[in-house]
Parts: structure tokens; sequence; C-alpha cells
């Protein structure tokens, strides 16, 4: 007989996630995942500016953060008809980029490296030893003997003081740990170390943006002027604080974030032929080197895998109406053409009409709609998004510097190509793509240098910035690589305002339930056959799931007021 | 393990921090919250004698930039220490445990430390339906009220825990409510912001362990020591409003002199917040300084404040409007209330100064010296 067993709340992941697996003869034989909370951003979009919508979308999420204001202002761009200035392209990508160095690498090691490493173990290794090993893998100058000794010492006196705080309640000591202490003890060290890292790069968003999180953009370039003769603006020693940033962050990346992936992916070469999932990819590709409007461009290549056959790029029109549908089959909403048909973003629909049970509850009824988000198809097909489906496109692409790090990967630990359609694959193909964005802002910060220099220090286009200049009706889209995978944004301006705004991101792709057919997409398609060795003890899930890295606000944002109220509450 | 919890000097002499160390984060906290020399000694004091203060953090209709931004503490010792010393039971962006291990984490707080333990919320909550926000197949409502019947105090983390924030924005679909409106008798201190500044969140911290009470609150709950200033009167380019110097478009020769955002609509006037002060992210800067207004996001119902780039309307309180315009296209100067007289005497001799020369493709008029 199977098992149920429900894990709400999955943490260190952004948002409301709750997965339900049957375990049966020690395997996952079906899975659901069901995202548990909404706030209703694109109904509150309804009826305002156009120009102001990034800040609104900005606040889908905050972790990815200033990727959906991107979008937002790229979607807006592209109904208008405005082109940026090449300064704000190159600033846009440098924001980006520090994003995604900055998201990937704290993905890993405060979200993704728990699942790996077991932190209690380290109070077992050898300082030595463990320094012996760091030392043959990187030149990473933290890695004295010393150094690991006071590492030990100190996480000893916080595990002694018998208040593990976020530590508390962790799987340690589960058999599914498989790294020496020595390696573990390497991990904890580095996961201190990334904690105060990541909060340098951001900076760029600072510099640029104003804050981080969330830091600001703007319809037609960037609101930082760039005057190398003004102490209040982007000036030289800002240019070069920028510059030192990425520098340092490729050094970290280079010495520390991948040499760790590769030592922990040779401990569990297994996880190479687990979690793999669904067999379609899909990227819309990003970092344009020449304008937004050119994909050739791209330093991301868009495109979409079928089947696993990497001899085959298919072609991905996001604003053709056959390419991309959204269902509702099983999520708490309803169409009024009837909850079987799928609707292009630009015609969405999103009544809401939930049939969940009323909290508190024990389960989620899977035979009828089980989650806050849709599903969306590309024609027809679950697809993953991420990562993977971007290194994957990479490669089949015949890009050189893909096929330079992920050749180089697999021939360090050893596996072949088909190991990457894995959950290692995927956390692996995170840290790879990250390594090649660090190449990428460099080359862009140059580039700013390069244009600057020449004379050029536009950083906005102002032509279309008064309403009045706008035609009566204008539709959009817009589309981002977000670290979490193919992003997109939909808008239908009438008399000046938002007619009309529907976003189909990441995790919707990766999260959502099953469609019309009964094809489960991304999250639940890679949990099965997963093994799993304790039932009480799933760690296998969180390894799964977490390396999709899911982000549920953003997944689930859609909401059309339709609801019954169940339960009035009483203010103050 | 009762016995067992060290004071937050304790852990931090195991961890091998210095006492000159200790007491320049000490210093560096006590400056940031405003508090004399002798502040410093208190700081110093709570930190070597208190035992460390168990902390549940929920999250609700949030996206979690709260999270991010407490992370991004400036002080290299806030991040390490504060994080660790506040014994961060519940956290689920940070936490190890999943599923219900990770709900037996709070539920042991609760039980061990009741009066003691202080509630920390990231997000608002939804009443229109509770079924908006579960966890753990509960909602966040009745998450909350458990979790805050035996607490010490709340801490309600950004503008959506504080006042509802985006989703609470017109038509507020979901009925989104901020803590204050769905508990009662327990003290809520509003940290403000969209997210708030790292630094202020690591201020707010430091005070509940130091003071043993709450800091003092404005009118909307938020802790006066940061937000008792308009963004406006702190701003480093206030005097280019003085003088009439204003940006009139985007990336036109007075943005790139740093010129006053108000008529691309800053809401500095009236926002208050620390921005000015301790800035973002290490002090590296913040919105205006970086060339885009203020959109005001530490206060109630910024979202619905009016579009983000159309200058302040008839705000009340305010009446700045037509002498910023006026000023701005060169045709007068007149007295700003509550501007302090030589700034006026100053800002008219500069006024002068103001040639007529319109530029191409702005209205600025750039001072000759």
């Amino acid at each position: 007989m199977a098992e149920r067993i429900v894990i709400d709340p999955i943490t260190r992941i952004e948002g409301h996630l709750r997965v339900e697996i049957e375990v049966k003869d020690g395997k996952i034989t079906d899975a659901y995942s069901a995202g548990t909370m909404v706030r209703g951003i694109e109904t509150i979009l309804k009826g305002r500016d156009p120009r102001d919508a990034w800040a609104f979308v900005g606040r889908v999420c905050g972790v990815c953060t200033s990727t959906h204001s991107l979008t937002s202002v790229r979607t807006v761009e592209n109904a208008l008809g405005i082109a940026v200035p090449p300064n704000a392209e190159l600033i846009r990508n440098l924001m980006a980029n520090a994003l995604y160095i900055q998201d990937h690498v704290v993905h890993f090691y405060q979200l993704h490296a728990l699942d790996w490493v077991d932190v209690v173990s380290a109070l077992k290794a050898n300082p030595a030893e463990a320094s012996k090993i760091a030392q043959s893998i990187s030149p990473w100058p933290k890695s004295s003997v010393g150094y690991f000794t006071d590492i030990q010492k100190k996480f000893k006196t916080f595990v002694e003081s018998g208040q593990l705080g976020i530590f508390a309640n962790g799987y340690w000591g589960h058999k599914a740990y498989k790294l020496p202490p020595e390696v573990n003890l390497i991990a904890v060290a580095h996961y201190l170390e990334a904690l105060e890292w990541q909060k340098e790069l951001v900076k760029v968003h600072t510099i640029f943006g104003g804050k981080n999180p969330h830091p600001n953009y703007l319809v037609g370039g960037v609101p930082c002027s760039i005057n190398i003769d003004e102490a209040n603006a982007v000036n030289a020693e800002r240019l070069a604080f920028v510059g030192q940033l990425f520098e340092d962050a490729k050094t970290f990346v280079d010495q520390v974030y991948i040499p760790d992936l590769l030592a922990v992916a040779s401990f569990y070469k297994d996880w190479g032929a687990i979690g793999g999932g669904l067999t379609n990819y899909l990227s819309f590709g990003d970092f344009p080197s020449n304008g937004y409007d050119n994909p050739d461009s791209f330093k991301m290549p868009r495109g979409a895998i079928l089947g696993r056959d990497l001899s085959k790029i298919h072609e991905v029109k996001p604003e053709d109406p056959e390419q991309i549908q959204e269902y509702i089959n099983n999520s708490w909403y309803e169409y009024s053409g009837g909850k079987e048909s799928g609707l292009h973003p630009w015609n969405g629909e999103t009544k809401f009409n939930y049939t969940g049970p009323k909290p508190p509850y024990d389960h989620l009824d899977f035979s009828k709609q089980y989650s806050w988000v849709k599903t969306p198809r590309w024609k027809g097909h679950p697809m993953e998004v991420g990562p993977l489906a971007r290194c994957l496109v990479g490669y089949a692409s015949g890009r050189a510097d893909y096929k330079e790090v992920i050749e180089g990967a697999l021939k360090a630990l050893d596996v072949p190509v088909a190991a990457l359609f894995s959950t290692l694959g995927r956390t692996a193909a995170r840290g790879l793509e990250t390594k090649l964005t660090c190449g990428w802002a460099l080359e862009f910060y140059q580039q700013l240098l390069a244009n600057i220099k020449n004379g050029d220090s536009r950083t906005q286009n102002n032509v279309k910035w008064d309403p009045e200049s706008w035609p009566k009706q204008a539709r959009g889209i817009g589309m981002v690589e977000a670290p979490r995978g193919a992003l997109s944004h939909f808008i239908v301006i009438e008399d000046k305002k938002i007619a009309n705004y529907q976003l189909v991101v990441p995790t919707t792709w990766n999260a959502s339930p099953r469609d019309a057919k009964g094809q489960r997409s991304a999250y639940e398609e890679s949990l099965i056959g997963t093994p799993i060795a304790d039932t009480k003890n799933p760690i296998e899930v969180l390894r799964t799931i977490h390396s999709f890295d899911p982000c549920l606000a953003c997944a689930v944002h859609l909401y059309d007021e339709n609801g019954t109220t169940i339960h009035e509450v009483k203010t103050y | 393990m009762e016995n067992q919890n060290l004071t937050f000097y304790e852990e931090l002499r195991g961890k091998g921090v210095s006492r000159r160390d200790f007491l320049k984060f000490c210093t560096t906290m006590a400056a940031f919250l405003g508090l004399e020399a002798s502040g410093v000694s208190q700081i110093a004091k709570a930190f070597e004698t208190k035992p460390r203060l168990p902390v549940i953090w929920f999250h609700f209709q949030e996206c979690t930039c709260c999270s991010e931004s407490f992370i991004r503490a400036s002080h290299p010792i806030v991040a390490d220490i504060v994080l660790n010393k506040i014994s961060l039971d519940y956290q689920e962006t940070l936490m190890a445990a999943s599923g219900t291990a990770a709900e037996d984490a709070y539920k042991a707080v609760m039980a061990k430390y009741p009066g003691e333990y202080i509630v920390m919320v990231e997000g608002s909550i939804p009443t229109e339906n509770e079924a908006y926000c579960c966890i753990g197949g509960r909602s966040a409502l009745q998450i909350l009220q458990e979790a805050v019947k035996n607490c010490k105090a709340v801490v309600a983390w950004g503008n959506c825990a504080s006042a509802g924030c985006v989703q609470a924005a017109h038509p507020n679909p979901t009925g989104a409510k901020p803590v204050h409106k769905v508990i009662s008798g327990k003290p809520v201190i509003n940290v403000q912001g969209c997210p708030p500044i790292a630094d202020v969140m690591a201020g707010v911290v430091v005070h509940l362990l130091t003071f043993d009470r709450i800091p003092q609150l404005d009118g909307m709950n938020r802790p006066k020591a940061f937000y008792s200033r308009r963004v406006h009167d702190t701003c480093y380019r206030r005097a280019n409003f003085d003088a009439g110097l204003f940006v009139e478009s985007f990336d036109d020769e007075g943005a790139k002199r740093g010129y006053c955002l108000y008529k691309m609509g800053c809401k500095g006037p009236v926002t208050y917040n620390s921005c000015g002060i301790i800035k973002w992210n290490d002090g590296v800067s913040y919105p205006i300084q970086s060339g885009h207004p203020c959109i005001g996001c530490s206060e109630e119902g910024f979202w619905d404040n009016g579009p983000f780039y159309q200058h302040l309307p008839e705000v009340a309180g305010f009446g700045i409007e037509t002498t910023a315009d006026n000023v701005g296209l060169g045709l007068g100067i007149a007295t700003v209330a509550g501007m302090a007289a030589h700034a006026i005497v100053t800002n008219v001799r500069k006024h002068k100064e103001i040639v007529n020369e319109p530029e191409e493709g702005s209205k600025v008029k750039t001072p000759k010296v």
C-alpha cells in the first residue's frame, strides 16, 4: 500500500509550497505540487499608468529582485515601440548579471547546500585534512589549518549552546548524506563566507538603481545618469566600484562556488540519474549584446528542446497564440469558455474560484483543483525552464562558451551527457551558467566604458515618455531569462492605462499542477521514481525540489475577484 | 538545555570576536539608533548579560524582500551575530528543516518560552478568504493569532506587515491586512519600507535586546529613531530644491548634475524614512542619489498615492507645489514654509545666477558661476 507524505512548508525557497507524495516500496509513485498563497497583483495593475508597472510587478519577488521590473519595462517598451540607448541596455545587463551571480550563489549555499551537507558531521572533521582538500581544489586563500580549526570551534560552540536556530530539526545524520566530515566542514565555512559575500555584489543594483532589494527601473532606459565630471552621477569612481565588484564576484565563483560544486557533486553522482523528470526544455534567451530586438546577439540563446533531442532547436515565439497557452483544469480559477480551454496570455482570463478545503486541513483533494498556480504549456507540451534548460539550449545551439564549461564539468566528474538530465545536472547547470555570467558581465562592463570613452553618455530615451505621444491602443510582450527560468509579461494598453497585464513566470512552468491530458509539470514529474530511504525524513524530495530553486510568490500572482467569504474576520 | 543559553557576548567571545570589535559593533548600533554616548555602554551591557532572544519569523503574503534585506545588514558583525544571536528558531527562507519538522521548531519555542519570544512577521494577512494564504494546511490568520497569544511583542517587517503593501493596493482583491489590524493586545512595531533598510532592521532588533522594551514609536507605530525625518529634509539634493534647480526630464542636463527630482514625482516631501541618512547596502547610495524619485515606500497606501512620475498634487499640509514650478521655470521665488532664513537668502542669490537660455530638450537653466 502506498504511503501518503505531506511536506508543507517546503522551506529554503521563496513563497509557500506544499508537496504531497505517494511512496511505495521505497520509491515515489506519485507527486502533487501546490502553491498555497495568492495576492492578485495583476488585478491591482488594471487602470494604472504603464510606466509605474515595473514597481508593482517588482514586488512579485524580492529574491530574484529586479527581474520582474526589467521584464515590465521591456514589455511597455515593446508595446510603445521604444528603443533604449545602448548604455541603458548594458546597465540593465549588468544589473541582471549581478542578480544571477548573487542569486545562484545564495541558492547553492543558503538554500540548497543543507540537502547535501551535514553540518553536524563537520564537527568530526580533521581541520588539517580539510585544509589539504581545500588547497588541492582551489587557490582560495582562506584554507589554512588554523582557519578551519577556528570555524569548527565557532560552530561547536554554536551547537553546544543548545539553540540551533536555523539549523534546528535538520535531517542531520541521515544516511543519504555522503560527504566526508572534512568536505562538510569546508562547505560550512563557505556557507558562512557566502552569507557575508552575497551582500557585496548587490551593490551594483544600489549604484545603478539606488537600493537592493527592489532597485529602481525606468521605461525608456535607466534612471541613473552618467557624467564622469560630476560627483552626483555615475562617474569614474562609481564605474570603478562596479568593475571591482564583478572582479571580486568572478574570483569567488571561480575559487569557491565552482570547486565546491564539483567536489560535492563527485560524492553524489548517483543523483545524475535521479530527478530528470520532463524531457522538454524552454529558454527565451537573454543578455543582448546588440539590442533586445536582435535575439541572435543574445549571450543566452533562445529555443526549445523536445524529447531530449539535442540535435534540434525549435523556434520559440511567445507572441504566437498557438505556442503558449495557460490552463486551469487543476487550479482554483475559472474561464468563461470553460475549464478545459487554454488561453494565450494576451487574452488571458483569471476568474478566481476556490474549491479547496477550508483551513485548517490535513490533505488537499487531488481529484479536484489543488493549486493557485495555473498550468502553462508550449505547443501543448509541459516544459522545464531554468538553468538546465538554458544550458541545454546553449549546448545544443553549439555555443562555444557553453560547450567548454559543460564538457569541462562532465569530464571533471567523469559522467556522460545524459547525467545532465537530472537533479544533479540541474544543480550543476546553475553553477556553470554563473561562471559564464561572470565573464559576460566583465564584457558588458568594458563595452559600457568604451561607449562613455567615445562620448556616448545617454541612458534614457524620452521620446515616448509623454502619454500624449502614445497610440490609443497598444499591446506588448516582454521576456527575460530570470535566474529561475523563462519569464514573460504581456500588456494591453488602452487610453494610456493598463487594460490587461499577465505574467507567465518560471515557477508557473515548473510548479504547476497537471493539465487537461493529465500531463505532469516539472516538479511533479521529476519526483517520480525517486528513492525515499526514510519516509519520516524525506530529504530526497527536498534535493530535487530545491534543484529547481522554487519561487512561489512568482508563480502565484493571478487572481480575479469572484470568491465567496467563508470566514468573517473581526478587525481590531 | 535551558541553562545553556549563552549571552551574545559569550557567544561572540566563543566565536573569536575581540572585545574591541564587540564595542565597535555596539557603537555602530548606538549611532544608528541615535543614542547618546551612554547608549553604547547600555548596548554593550545588554549583550554581555542578556540571554538569547527566541524569535519566530513568519512569511505570509509577501515576496521575501524583507528577509533578503535583513541578510544585507552592512556591518559584518550584524550579519553574523544578530542572525544567530536572536536564536532564529523558525525562518522559512533560511531554516534547514521542512514540513512538520519545521512546524515543530516554532511550536517548541511557543511551549518553552511563553511571554518571552518575539514574533516577527513578513507579509500581510488575507481576510477576504483565509485560503488565500495557507502554510501546513493552516491559514496565515490561524497561525498568527495562535503564535502571538503568548509572545512578548510583534515586529511587523516592511510595508506588507505594517500596512498591506502592494497586495492591499486598490482594489485589494485578497482583503490583505497588516498585522496590527488582525491581532490585539500585543505591542506591534511597524518597521516600514519596501523593504526596510537592512541596518534599520538590525537597529530595531538591537533595541529590543538592549532595552528590553519596544522603541519609541510614531503615530504609525514606526520606531521614531528611523522614521521621524522626511526623506526630503535629509536629502543631499535638498540644496538644489531650495535653489530651484530641478530635473525636468530623465537624463537631462539637470539629471546629469544631480538636481532635485521633485518635478519627476519625488515623494520625499511626504515620506518618513532613513534613506538620506543611513542609505542602502552599506551606505552605497539611495534611490534619489541614483537618479530615481522616491516612491514613498515606507508610507501606508503609497501604491495608491498617485502615479509615481506625477509630482505631488495637493497633499494636505504641503504647500510648495506652485512655488517649485515657478522657481524651476525661472519666474520667481517665494518663501517656503519651514525653510531657514539664511537658506532663502542664499537661494535668491543663486536664483539670480540662473541664465535664461533653455537647453535643447530641457527646461533646466544651468547656473553660471
